[in-house]
């Protein structure tokens, strides 16, 4: 009949027009992941087949840069700045929520109006506050100054909200105190909130750019994102070598969204409900 | 009998303990900054040491060619980035809502995944593709359409185009998670009234998607506007802001006058005020007009 044949062909355009999509979305990734096995010229050749550069590519960036390090610094950086924001946000997200004031909420409309200063009208005496206390060239300067961040305390505040006020009367009753009914009683039952709001931060420091390259300043310090920055800008690039560097650099991101990837988008749409 | 009533303890201070890290934080690393930038704008290096100059530094911008370039760039990648984006993202999210579509897992993936990417990886991809000997240069010299590479990081029109094309590709899905999340939420009957009533694909889009997503399509505007007047990490790692500033930012620019030339941190503070200044506005002019179609 001619009104199935046409249903079957708006499901058909529809798959088309999707994989289209796909096919744009994922092709730098195959591009990225099949040219770190390949010679410079391949990669530019668009071959998008694996090669067998892979060692080579691997021993000339070793010889550009201390990969190992590099790699190290930025996750040494991204795990303890996840923890500590998480730990903090969170804490402050409960505290305004379950123990509402008048005074607790000018400070928090304060928190939601600076999600409206751009990091650039900040940058300049931050890090005039870093020197100053000796810690330019530091992983604490580039961890310490967006520990606290307003999306976070936000998002943890919206997310507390569907945690039953009942559980904590009923926990003071028999009495717990405050800080036990926090870490014991409301962070086990709401463990995806915190995963999302731990990929939220660990995906804004390993990508962070801007600030670190403001303070860091030896090759001993760099994170991921200065080297491949410093890779790309060479007067002669490898895109062998670059193309690596780049995997290496997006895998660890690759991995959570692809097993967290429920947490993940919680994490970014928290924000709008 | 007299009754001693034990007096609870005061939870309001509780409050302010949870409250106080991130709170102290907040106000060393953000009010201190913000506060200490507004009032560099006011100051200038002369002679050794900061002094008051008023609104001299106000001023210079309205006579500083890069300056103004930088934020004829800025919105010019506004206003052409932002609504195509957002357009495709609306399409995009439509069609994974479908409920003939098979593989829905795979394909919502496979969307979200370019904004996992750091925004420094994914701006060195884009500039491998569109480099003199470039991907791109290479498949169309073999197609035949062109004969030798062509510069297009070096032609002002392109490299604006590279920068915009880029954006698309990094963005387009991150509102996809948006939309496609607030689309789940429009209960199923109001498609199926629409369609009883004869409605088409393109009508419902129109009449019935778009309107019930107008709170989430003018958040994904002003997070788009505000991502925008701070775009750096491309610029910088595209092409640099060149050719001859062709492609600078605004925020790309602050950075200049603050680490790249001879610091000069008065002018530039007076310059991320006026991107305050501009966001603001932008964000009464977006709330203003969602607010009236209603």
């Amino acid at each position: 009949m001619h009104n199935k044949e046409y249903r079957i062909f708006k499901k058909v355009l529809l798959h088309i027009a999707l994989l289209i999509v796909v096919l744009i979305s994922i092709f730098p990734f195959i591009w990225m992941l099949t040219g770190a096995t390949n010679k410079s010229v391949d990669v530019t050749n668009g071959a998008l087949h694996f090669g067998k550069s892979l060692g080579e590519n691997w021993a000339n960036l070793q010889s550009s840069a201390n990969v190992f390090l590099v790699f190290l610094n930025s996750m040494k950086i991204t795990l303890i700045y996840t923890f500590v924001s998480i730990l903090i946000c969170s804490m402050a997200g409960y505290g305004f929520e379950k123990y509402r004031s008048k005074g607790k909420n000018i400070v928090y409309s304060l928190f939601l109006f600076s999600m409206m200063i751009p990091f650039s009208a900040q940058m300049i005496p931050l890090f005039k506050m870093a020197s100053k206390a000796n810690m330019l060239n530091s992983h604490t300067a580039v961890i310490l100054p967006t520990l606290a961040m307003p999306f976070l305390v936000f998002f943890f505040r919206q997310s507390f909200q569907s945690y039953p006020t009942e559980l904590i009367e009923a926990a003071r009753i028999d009495g717990a105190n405050e800080f036990t009914i926090f870490f014991r009683l409301v962070m086990a039952p709401m463990k995806s909130t915190f995963a999302a709001g731990a990929i939220y931060a660990f995906m804004k420091q390993w990508n962070n750019y801007l600030w670190p390259l403001i303070v860091i300043q030896t090759n001993e310090k760099k994170t991921f994102t200065l080297l491949l920055s410093s890779l790309a800008s060479a007067y002669y690039v490898d895109y062998g070598q670059l193309m690596l560097a780049i995997v290496l650099a997006t895998i660890p991101i690759i991995i959570v969204f692809l097993t967290m990837q429920k947490q993940f988008v919680e994490g970014i749409v928290g924000s709008s409900k | 009998m007299k009754r001693k009533k034990k007096a609870g303890p005061n939870y309001n201070i509780y409050g302010w303990i949870f409250i106080s890290l991130a709170f102290l934080l907040y106000i060393i690393f953000t009010i201190y900054p913000a506060i200490d930038s507004l009032l560099l704008a006011f100051q200038s290096f002369e002679g050794g040491k900061y002094t008051f100059v008023g609104l001299k530094n106000f001023k210079r911008m309205f006579g500083d060619a890069i300056f103004l370039k930088s934020l004829g760039n800025t919105f010019l990648y506004m206003v052409i980035q932002v609504p195509i984006m957002l357009l495709f993202a609306l399409i995009i999210a439509t069609l994974l809502n479908s409920k003939f579509l098979k593989f829905k897992g795979f394909f919502r993936t496979s969307v979200f995944l370019p904004c996992v990417t750091s925004l420094v990886a994914y701006s060195i991809i884009f500039k491998m593709l569109f480099s003199l000997d470039g991907l791109l240069n290479q498949v169309l010299i073999k197609l035949g359409i062109l004969d030798a590479p062509y510069q297009y990081l070096q032609d002002s029109t392109w490299a604006r185009a590279v920068i915009i094309i880029a954006m698309i590709w990094r963005w387009t899905g991150y509102n996809v998670i948006f939309y496609l999340s607030a689309m789940q939420n429009i209960p199923k009957e109001t498609f199926e009234a629409a369609k009883v009533d004869g409605a088409n694909a393109v009508q419902t889009f129109f009449k019935i998607t778009i309107p019930q997503l107008k709170p989430i399509v003018l958040l994904t505007t002003i997070m788009s506007t505000n991502g925008t007047l701070q775009l750096f990490d491309e610029t910088m790692n595209i092409t640099q802001g060149g050719p001859a500033n062709a492609t600078i930012t605004v925020s790309h620019y602050i950075y200049n006058q603050s680490f790249v030339y001879a610091p000069n941190f008065g002018y530039a503070s007076a310059i991320s005020y006026m991107v305050v200044f501009i966001m603001i506005i932008l964000a009464i002019i977006q709330f203003t007009v969602a607010g009236k179609e209603d």
